[in-house]
């Protein structure tokens, strides 16, 4: 068991960030975030039960500069947190554990998710460009 | 339990510089973290400058050349220096791999050398390496059989013996074990990269007939499923074979048996 006398040795402070380290927390925190997103979904769509006035409220506050950088981050966390989720899939098929694999499905999950994220959001203002 | 700073004694305080000889050509620089147990002070770095003309290529190499010829007292565990024992495994320029394998001139800049990370640390680059030696026995990592013993050896197919390829060949130098974050912040109860290795380099192994008592060993939420495909276990592995793959297997296992 652990002897407090003796020192831990660094750990986080100094093992280099790594391609599947970084990738792996990006998926924790995604997750999350996308728990903190269903809330949002929720509160917007609550409003627009609770009629007219609430739902302008709720309308007003997501259409605000910060709402949407709230809302992109949300997008982005989405597409990535289901990018890399195919990615634990193919795992979970015992697929793409070697190291060259490894590094080639996480440049295109990190590349999809941002193109999809950039994409649904110019598609969104086209909508809203035509309303 | 996540910690991500480092307790009060364990803080990493400046130390020494030693400066290399007058008309030293090609020097490098190595910051070490030591620690003396006796002193009572925390562990700090050390920086030691090398003249790379006087060295030989690895870092294991500079090391020895700071032992014998700077400071006696630098303890670290060595004995190959040809990649085959695992003895000399450190957190080297940022990752875990073996100081004897890993050419100096393949690092920018400084060379830093701290112990295997989160383990606590006996003196200077020796950490306490029980647990994991304790959850390696756990696994009780030796041949199991009820029928009687053959008279000649236990056979095995081309094909069965294939299986145990990218296991056999593991070390125990613990630097995927300590490379991993789950590890570090359940390292009690989660068995870890390594000893998952070799779980799995005893269950797949055609002559060993005690697969379904070993899988029911490891079914568990931390022995086994702490880990989360982090993966950094088979981006450090100085020898190059694949733990996270071998874990996967485990859990396809467990999954076709249910």
């Amino acid at each position: 068991m652990r002897d407090n006398t003796r020192p831990l040795s660094p750990h986080l402070q100094v093992y280099r960030p790594q391609i599947t380290s970084i990738l792996s927390i990006l998926h924790r925190m995604t997750g999350v975030t996308l728990a903190l997103a269903a809330l949002l979904l929720t509160y917007w769509l609550a409003s627009a039960a609770y009629g007219p006035e609430a739902f302008g409220r709720a309308q007003v506050l997501l259409e605000s500069w910060f709402g949407r950088l709230v809302l992109f981050g949300f997008t982005f966390s989405l597409f990535y947190h289901m990018c890399n989720g195919i990615r634990h899939l193919g795992w979970d098929m015992l697929w793409g554990f070697d190291m060259p694999r490894l590094r080639i499905t996480g440049a295109i999950v990190v590349i999809t998710s941002l193109s999809l994220t950039v994409l649904s959001w110019l598609m969104a203002y086209g909508h809203v460009g035509k309303l | 339990m996540v910690e991500f700073n480092l307790p009060a004694n364990s803080k990493v305080m400046r130390g020494k510089l030693f400066k290399a000889l007058e008309g030293a050509k090609d020097i490098k620089r190595f910051k070490v973290y030591r620690f003396d147990p006796d002193s009572g002070e925390n562990p700090r770095l050390d920086t030691y400058e090398i003249d790379l003309a006087t060295c030989g290529p690895m870092v294991l190499d500079a090391m020895l050349k700071i032992k014998n010829e700077i400071d006696s007292t630098f303890t670290f565990r060595r004995s190959c220096r040809e990649g085959v024992c695992g003895s000399c495994a450190f957190n080297i320029d940022g990752t875990n791999t073996l100081a004897c394998t890993k050419p100096i001139k393949d690092i920018r800049g400084d060379v830093k050398i701290y112990p295997l990370p989160h383990m606590p640390v006996i003196k200077d680059l020796v950490p306490d390496l029980s647990v994991p030696y304790a959850q390696y026995a756990s696994i009780e990592p030796w041949l199991k059989s009820d029928t009687p013993a053959p008279t000649g050896e236990r056979l095995q197919s081309p094909e069965e013996r294939k299986q145990l390829d990218g296991m056999w060949e593991c070390i125990l130098c613990f630097c995927c074990q300590t490379s991993c974050p789950s590890y570090w912040w359940n390292g009690d109860r989660y068995l870890g990269p390594a000893i998952l290795l070799q779980a799995y380099r005893w269950i797949a192994d055609s002559r060993d007939e005690a697969k379904g008592e070993r899988l029911d060993n490891v079914d568990d939420p931390f022995r086994l499923y702490r880990c989360h495909t982090i993966m950094n276990c088979t981006n450090t592995c100085p020898k190059h074979l694949n733990p996270g793959k071998a874990i996967a297997e485990i859990k396809q296992l467990l999954l076709k048996r249910r």
